[in-house]
C-alpha cells in the first residue's frame, strides 16, 4: 500500500513527513485556533516548527490545494437569506461562452458545469446568486437575463428556504495501514 | 423564546468585525503574528482583533478561519438532491445532516427540494456515503459532481448598509 494514495502529500517534503503532513491538513480544516500565535499552536501539536507549519500552508496555496484562506463566513447569518441557485440547460457546445458570461455578473458567486441526469433533471450549468430577500434576487437575475446570450435559454430558480447544515467539507483523509 | 429584537441586539456585527470580513475572506496573513498585522491596519490592537474574530464565530457568523480547499485536488466530493414529499422533509433532512460527510444542506424549492454536498477522502468512499444516503432514506439521489469550474469562491463582499443581521436563521 502507498502512502501516495492521498494525491497531495508529498514524499519527497524534506521537513515534514508524509504523517505531519496530513495532521497539518487534518487540523486546518476545521479552522485556526483564534489565538495570538496560530501557526505555533499548530505547529506545537504536530511536533514541528512554526516556520515549517507556515511553509506548508504556503505551498498547498500555490499548489491550489487551497483555493482561498481566510474567514468563511455563513452569509444567511448576515442576512443573506435568500440564496438561489440558478440552474440552465445549455448547449453543450455553447457551455462555456455562457458560463463566461454568468461568471462575470458581480453578483454570481459560483459557476459550475454539471452533468445532466436524463429524464430528470436537464439542467447542466449552475450558478448561485445571494441576495438579503427574494425580490433583490430576482431583480439581480432579471437583470443578467438581459444580456442577448442568455435571454432565451430555459432556466430555473431554486430558492433556498432553510438551511440544515452549513460547514466545511471535512475529507476525514487516513493513512492506510 | 427570544424575540426578534434580542437575538438582532445579539448578533450586531459593528464597523470592526465589517471591515474585517470584507478585508479578510482571503489572504489571510501567513506570519507568526496574523492578527497583529490585521490589528496595525485597522488601528486597534491584536487583543481587539482576536476578541472580534472571536466573537463572530460564537455568534456562528464565522464558519472558520482558514482553509477553503480545491474540492477535486483534496479529495471527492459532489452535490446531490433527493425528491422527498413535503411532510417528509425536515425528517429526511435530519436523517441525510446525521451523515458525518455531508456539509451543506438545504431545503430548495423544487420537486428535488433538499440539496446536499457530501465530501469524502476519495470517490469510493463518497459512492459508498451515497449509498448508504439512499438505502437509509429510502429516496435515490440525483448525483450532479461538478465537471468545470468558471467561477472561483473568493469570498464576497457583504453589503453592512442594511445591518440587519440573522433574524431567522438556526
Amino acid at each position: 500500500m502507498s502512502t501516495n494514495a492521498i494525491a497531495f502529500l508529498n514524499s519527497e517534503n524534506p521537513e515534514l513527513s508524509i504523517e505531519q503532513q496530513l495532521q497539518l491538513f487534518n487540523a486546518i480544516e476545521s479552522g485556526l485556533p483564534l489565538v495570538a500565535q496560530p501557526y505555533l499552536a499548530l505547529a506545537e501539536e504536530i511536533g514541528v516548527s512554526e516556520e515549517q507549519v507556515i511553509a506548508m500552508i504556503t505551498d498547498w496555496q500555490q499548489q491550489g490545494l487551497i483555493r482561498r484562506f481566510g474567514l468563511v463566513i455563513r452569509h444567511r447569518k448576515l442576512g443573506y437569506v435568500a440564496n438561489a441557485m440558478v440552474v440552465w440547460d445549455v448547449e453543450d457546445e455553447q457551455v462555456d461562452a455562457i458560463a463566461e458570461i454568468l461568471a462575470e455578473q458581480k453578483v454570481v458567486t459560483l459557476c459550475y458545469r454539471r452533468p445532466r441526469v436524463l429524464p430528470h433533471w436537464p439542467y447542466n450549468l449552475f450558478c448561485m446568486v445571494h441576495g438579503k430577500n427574494r425580490d433583490q434576487v430576482e431583480a439581480q437575475l432579471a437583470q443578467i437575463c438581459q444580456h442577448s446570450e442568455l435571454k432565451s435559454l430555459s432556466k430555473k430558480l431554486l430558492f433556498s428556504n432553510k438551511a440544515y447544515k452549513q460547514r466545511g467539507g471535512r475529507y476525514q483523509h487516513q493513512l492506510a495501514t | 423564546m427570544m424575540t426578534a429584537r434580542q437575538i438582532t441586539s445579539e448578533t450586531k456585527v459593528d464597523s470592526l468585525s465589517q471591515q474585517i470580513i470584507n478585508a479578510y475572506q482571503k489572504n489571510f496573513p501567513l506570519c507568526s503574528r496574523p492578527f497583529l498585522q490585521l490589528a496595525e491596519r485597522f488601528n486597534v490592537s491584536e487583543e481587539q482583533i482576536i476578541a472580534r474574530i472571536s466573537l463572530l464565530q460564537e455568534q456562528q457568523i464565522l464558519s472558520r478561519l482558514g482553509p477553503v480547499f480545491n474540492h477535486k485536488q483534496a479529495g471527492a466530493s459532489t452535490l446531490a438532491a433527493l425528491a422527498v414529499p413535503a411532510e417528509r422533509l425536515d425528517e429526511v433532512a435530519d436523517m441525510v445532516s446525521q451523515f458525518k460527510q455531508v456539509n451543506h444542506n438545504y431545503a430548495r424549492e423544487h420537486q428535488y427540494n433538499l440539496w446536499f454536498v457530501a465530501t469524502a477522502a476519495n470517490e469510493k468512499m463518497l459512492q459508498q456515503c451515497l449509498t448508504h444516503i439512499h438505502r437509509e432514506t429510502g429516496f435515490e439521489p440525483l448525483i450532479l459532481p461538478m465537471e468545470q469550474s468558471y467561477h472561483i469562491d473568493l469570498g464576497f463582499e457583504v453589503d453592512f448598509s442594511e445591518a440587519e443581521v440573522n433574524k431567522h436563521e438556526h
